[in-house]
Order: structure tokens, then C-alpha cells, then sequence
């Protein structure tokens, strides 16, 4: 009796090489992600890159729980990667993506991150033009692991750097932080709040180029905040650029929603991991162009300046709180525990 | 929330303090969720010099002593056993090791939200042994009730609780009786005289003659909650007032006090870095024996050696400022805590240490 698409599982044999994974890969990624570099179905992906520096970057996805609001482990694995390369001032290009299955994974779910994969590499511009399947017993894997490696160009000329930051420049956010993280600990924990939280996964490519067009040389660097949040990113930047960073506590964009769950659950927003989020530092003058670039796109509808570069207190980063006192920033220690009462 | 942080008003506030700070006051701040408020909004950088804030023993993580933390891990390797606990008592270092290092060996440690999920854990795992670890003050303690009675509703057979809650009340007056500590006020916990009230706090306005204000848990409260204390001190007229008015009644909440009343009974307690203190602590009352994980799964362990060079017990008598101790930053991290102060997110060295408090206290 042959099974439904509904009841379908991944077997042990969708990973050995043979039938079985031929057939996985024509009728669920090929079918998904073709492209005339991966219809080649060639042992390796042949590219031309054309001018300019290569950005190449790799991130392994094995976020609990694979479907999400906002996104799935299949949208994250493509955004995660361009945004590094975009963040880095490349232009996307080519992802590869590598599965590791547990062996009883629903084939419609696998379809349903594939597809929901094609929509984002799709959205960013880029090509899945290699890719590889493993299939491991039950218990060896947590459902679907997957790895996705980017190459991207950056323009020649081009240069980003967080030792470009200079004393007065302007420190941009491209929106509301933490939502992502709260997402996940939420649905994780089966945690319910009268307003929902979506995570923000989001490619990146387009803001960032945004970005660079209208800020050019006056953009210094750029990051993208996810895990360790806002703070360990703007710590690594100052630690990197050797400068200081003072934030202004009031000027930080946070979600109501996001804030009380925090206050609940004893975590700080701070912290929380962004998954479609871009920081820039843009030279004083760059400020008000690239500022209002970023709020011309959707995903940067909530673009605010919330901090500046300091002569003074190189490698730390300064909050000044709403009270006007100021304390330190520190970096993430650990993972973030919900605490007691 | 907005009036509460209010940045005018934080500054006429201030001012205000400014003129009633005539001559130093040390204040207890009870709670350890005021110890992150006043770290995180960098209030101690803004205060009159003569005010000394001093966290006190407010974080029921922190105070949980690590030879009851012992017999917790050794219950939690027991193969039939799995932990229920709330997130932060995971990294908190018994003498030797802690829930996190056992639950990578193979111990199972579930964090939970609730003591109820606990509950559903236990119905959820007909074939596992649920043991909820109880740590909390009278503002969590309710709630672990309530779990309990659901447990003897439903007869559960796997379903028991290790019981380190503690009470807040008795273990200030173990501090105001201590020669060695020296407090003039207190700021009493806000969450916790929702449950309580103020009559359990009256005998430190009328015994000790030290003022007691109930606070809330922004700045601007605790602002409030200061100037309210130093009228008191300066007018010679310790009370216990109530600055938290939006949560707090006199008479707190009797329902709630009901169900601590109807399954657990005072025991003395230990207390991290302070010690025991009679009447400090609760067990299940004789009738729910059944339900006390300690009766139930008898376990001992060899005591191991207490922490060396850690001042969490000073720090939490307020002797000590978490940067005066000399593990503060170094081998103590929130990462790699040495001391239960460390371990909470509300523990006063992991507040000072997040907030970067050990900058402004240092200047001072």
C-alpha cells in the first residue's frame, strides 16, 4: 500500500547515495531551488565572480523549534548567511546547503523548509548551487540540522571595517531588537503573550545596499546582531574598531511586547538574537541620507540612530540610562537564563 | 509605566534627596530585583553621596546554601529522577558541581516556568519520578501550593517537591541582630509584601527603630522610596510605609498566605553565606509527607568544602560591595560563577558585573 505525501517520512536510505537519494533530490530540491548551475547536478558548482574581492562565509542552523512565527530553520539558514555576506558590504550570490536529517523526518516538512528556502534565497537574490543530504538514525539528530556556505563579490574600492570608525560617528539600528530571540525562548518554552511576537529573519542584501549607496565612503562598517544581541555586537565593534560606543538607552527601538516578556522572564532585550536586523556606523554626515534609505525599505521602516563612536573608553561600550547615569555595556556571558520569580 | 521612569521627575527627585541626605544612611535594598533595577538604570551614580545602598540577601537563587544544592544534584543523577527547576538555580555551584554539569552527564534537568508545569511534567511522565525544586520567597511560594494541591487532587505518585523556600522576614531580623551588620533602613521587597503585607515587617520600625519602606521596582520608586525613608530617619519616626501603592495593601494577600499555611510549616534553614536561621524556612507539613522529595528519596552525600575566597557571604550581610571581593571580575564571572551572587541574574555581583556598576562604585 503506498503511502500518502502526508505520511511519507525520510529513511535511512534518502542519505545513502542511491535511488532513494536521487530521488529526494530531483523531486524535492531540485524541484524547489533549480537553477541552470544546479541543474548541472555537477560534483561541484562552477561560478564566475567577475570583479572584485570574494566574501565567503559558512553558519550551521539547528534552531529549536524548526517552524516558528516569522520564519523556519529553512528561511534562517538562507538570510543568516547572506546577511553576513551583506553585512560584510558583498553582494550575494551563491549559497551551498548541506542537510543532516533524522531519520523519520516528515517529507512534507522537509518540502515545506525547502520551499520556504527558495522564497528567501529568491527575495536576496541569491542561487542554491550545491548541496549535500545526510540521513542519521533516530536520536542522532534533533529533526533537520542544516549548513548553508555564501559566496558574495564586494565591489571593488569598497571597504568596510569597523577600524574605520571615527570619534562622532553615528551608530544606525534598522529596527526593533530582541524580537527574534523572545520568538524562539516563546515558542520553546510554550510561552503565550496577548500580542504575539514574529521573528524579524529577514534577508538583509537590499537595506545594506541601501546603506552603501547613500552613506558611500562615509559608511565605516556594518554587523548584523544576532546571537548575544545588540550588545555583544557594539562590544565586538568597539573591541575591533578600538574606540568607545556610547548608546543612548532611550533611543534603543524595542517592542512593548517585547520589553514586558523580558521584565517577566528576567532577560534583557539587549541580549536577545536578531535575525533580520542591520547595524551601521556611518560617518556624522552619512546619517541623515542612510537613515532615511533604510526607512524608504520595509525592513527598515524602524531605522534610528542610537548611539555614537567616543575617543575615549576604547573597546567598551557606555549605556546612558534613562535616568541620565551611565554604565557599562558588557557582553553576553553565557546563555541567557529566564530567572525565578 | 511611563511616570515611573519619568526623567524630570527622576531629577526633581533627586534633588529633593539631595536636601534630605544630611548625614549617611546605609539602606538595605531587600530584593534582588532592585538590585538590578538600581544597577541597570545606574541609579547609585546619581544618589547623594550620604546614601549607601546595599544589596541585601534578596535573591532566593543566591541564598540557597551549596550543601543543600549537594543533595539536589546527587537526587538528580538518580536514574528514575527527573529535575524540575526554574532556569536560574541551573549554573548556581553546589560545593562541587551544578544542575548544569550534571544534566550534561546524563542527568535529567528540565527548566520550568511554573511549579504547575511541573505538575504536567510528572502527568505528562507516568513512568518518571518529577521532583519540582521549591526555591523562592513568600512571592513564589503560593504558586508551589498550588502545585501541590494539584498533585494531591490528582493522586500523583511521581510527583514531589524539594523544598528550599525561604521567608524573608525572619532572616532581616537574623541581619538587624548580627553585630557585625550595621543598617539604618530598609527597602522591603515589593513582590513579596504583595503577599505578606506590612504586618510582618513592624517589629523593625518598632523593635530595631529602623524605617521600612515597600517599594516598587523603577527607578523613580525606589527615588520615592528613599526620600520617604529619609523623612522617616530625619523626623525620628521609623514606620513601615508603603511606596508601592499600585500593588501593595497593608494587609497583603490572605488568600495566598492561606495556601503557604495549609501545606508547608516554618523550619529552621540555611542560608548561604549568612548561615542557619530559625523559622526561615519550609517544609511540607507532616500530612503531605509523601510529597517532600527529601523524605521521600533519602539521600546523603560526603559534605564537601564550602567556597573559598568568595565574599557572597559578606555581600549578602552587606559588609561588602561585590567589587571589594577580590574573585569579583576575575575568577568569578556570570559565565564561571564561584559565588551564588554571581550565579542569578538578580544576584548583586551579577547585577554590579552586567551593569558595569563596579565603574561608578569604584569612583565612589
Amino acid at each position: 500500500m503506498s503511502k500518502t505525501e502526508q505520511e511519507q517520512v525520510i529513511l535511512l536510505g534518502h542519505g545513502s547515495g542511491g535511488t532513494l537519494t536521487n530521488q529526494l533530490i530531483r523531486t524535492v530540491f531540485q524541484e524547489a531551488l533549480h537553477n541552470p548551475i544546479l541543474d548541472e547536478m555537477l560534483d561541484a558548482a562552477l561560478l564566475d565572480l567577475g570583479q572584485g574581492r570574494v566574501a565567503f562565509t559558512t553558519d550551521s542552523f539547528v534552531v529549536d523549534p524548526i517552524f516558528f512565527p516569522g520564519g523556519d530553520i529553512g528561511k534562517l539558514a538562507v538570510c543568516g548567511t547572506v546577511n553576513d555576506l551583506a553585512v560584510s558590504g558583498a553582494v550575494p550570490l551563491y549559497l551551498s546547503s548541506a542537510f543532516i536529517i533524522e531519520e523519520g523526518f516528515p517529507l512534507a516538512d522537509l518540502r515545506r523548509i525547502v520551499a520556504s528556502m527558495q522564497e528567501a534565497a529568491s527575495a536576496a537574490g541569491v542561487r542554491v548551487v550545491t548541496g549535500d543530504t545526510k540521513v542519521v538514525g533516530r536520536g542522532s539528530a534533533d529533526k533537520i540540522f542544516i549548513n548553508t556556505t555564501g559566496i558574495g563579490v564586494v565591489p571593488p574600492g569598497r571597504s568596510l571595517s569597523p577600524r574605520r570608525m571615527q570619534p562622532e560617528d553615528i551608530v544606525l539600528v534598522s529596527g526593533t531588537l530582541g524580537d527574534h530571540g523572545l520568538t524562539i525562548l516563546a515558542q520553546r518554552e510554550g510561552l503565550s503573550f496577548n500580542t504575539p511576537v514574529i521573528s524579524d529573519c529577514t534577508p538583509l542584501n537590499r537595506i545594506a545596499s541601501a546603506i552603501m549607496e547613500a552613506g558611500g565612503d562615509g559608511v565605516r562598517c556594518m554587523r548584523d546582531p544576532t546571537r548575544g544581541g545588540l550588545a555583544t555586537t557594539l562590544n565586538e565593534l568597539a573591541g575591533q574598531g578600538e574606540r568607545g560606543i556610547l548608546v543612548q538607552e532611550t533611543a534603543i527601538p524595542l517592542r512593548r511586547e517585547v520589553v514586558g516578556a523580558c521584565e517577566m522572564l528576567g532577560l534583557d532585550p539587549l541580549y536577545l538574537a536578531n535575525e533580520g536586523k542591520a547595524i551601521a556606523v556611518v560617518a556624522p554626515g552619512a546619517a541623515e541620507p542612510v537613515l532615511a534609505a533604510m526607512r524608504s525599505l520595509p525592513e527598515g521602516q524602524g531605522a534610528v540612530a542610537i548611539g555614537r563612536v567616543t575617543e575615549s573608553g576604547r573597546g567598551l561600550v557606555l549605556l546612558e540610562t534613562e535616568l541620565g547615569a551611565t554604565r557599562i555595556l558588557n557582553m553576553l556571558e553565557g546563555e541567557p537564563l529566564p530567572r525565578i520569580c | 509605566m511611563q511616570p515611573y521612569r519619568n526623567r524630570d521627575y527622576a531629577h526633581h527627585l533627586l534633588e529633593r534627596l539631595q536636601q534630605e541626605a544630611t548625614r549617611p544612611v546605609s539602606v538595605m535594598e531587600v530584593c534582588g530585583t532592585h538590585t538590578v533595577a538600581i544597577a541597570r538604570s545606574g541609579l547609585r551614580e546619581l544618589l547623594p553621596k550620604n546614601i549607601r545602598l546595599i544589596s541585601g540577601p534578596g535573591c532566593p537563587v543566591c541564598v540557597t546554601d551549596d550543601l543543600d544544592l549537594d543533595l539536589v544534584i546527587a537526587l538528580a543523577k538518580e536514574p528514575e529522577i527527573t529535575m524540575a527547576t526554574f532556569g536560574d538555580m541551573m549554573r548556581v555551584p553546589g560545593t562541587g558541581s551544578s544542575l548544569l554539569e550534571a544534566k550534561s552527564l546524563g542527568a535529567d534537568v528540565k527548566v520550568v516556568y511554573s511549579p504547575t508545569d511541573a505538575v504536567a511534567l510528572a502527568v505528562a511522565n507516568p513512568d518518571r519520578q518529577v521532583v519540582f525544586l521549591a526555591v523562592g520567597f513568600e512571592t513564589t511560594i503560593p504558586t508551589v501550593a498550588v502545585a501541590v494541591e494539584q498533585a494531591v487532587q490528582q493522586g500523583l505518585r511521581n510527583f514531589s517537591i524539594f523544598s528550599l523556600h525561604k521567608l524573608v522576614p525572619p532572616v532581616m531580623e537574623a541581619l538587624l541582630t548580627d553585630p557585625e551588620v550595621r543598617l539604618d533602613a530598609f527597602i522591603n521587597p515589593g513582590h513579596v509584601c504583595t503577599i505578606l503585607g506590612t504586618e510582618p515587617f513592624r517589629f523593625i520600625p518598632e523593635q530595631y527603630g529602623k524605617p521600612c519602606v515597600v517599594t516598587g521596582f523603577e527607578a523613580v520608586d525606589i527615588m520615592e522610596a528613599l526620600l520617604m525613608i529619609l523623612q522617616q530617619y530625619n523626623q525620628g519616626r521609623p514606620s513601615v510605609e508603603i511606596q508601592y501603592k499600585r500593588a501593595v495593601r497593608p494587609e497583603g494577600n490572605a488568600v495566598a498566605r492561606g495556601y503557604i499555611d495549609k501545606y508547608f510549616t516554618p523550619v529552621t534553614a540555611c542560608w548561604r553565606g549568612i548561615g542557619e536561621v530559625p523559622g526561615s524556612g519550609l517544609a511540607l507539613r507532616e500530612e503531605f509527607a509523601h510529597l517532600d522529595a527529601q523524605r521521600r528519596f533519602p539521600i546523603t552525600v560526603t559534605p564537601g568544602k564550602r567556597l573559598k575566597n568568595c565574599s557572597c557571604g559578606q555581600v549578602l550581610k552587606g559588609l561588602k560591595l561585590p567589587y571589594e571581593c577580590a574573585l569579583f571580575g576575575k575568577a568569578c564571572t556570570p559565565m564561571k560563577p564561584v559565588g551564588p551572587c554571581m550565579v542569578s541574574t538578580e544576584g548583586s555581583c551579577a547585577a554590579y558585573y552586567r551593569y558595569g556598576a563596579q565603574r561608578v562604585g569604584g569612583a565612589v
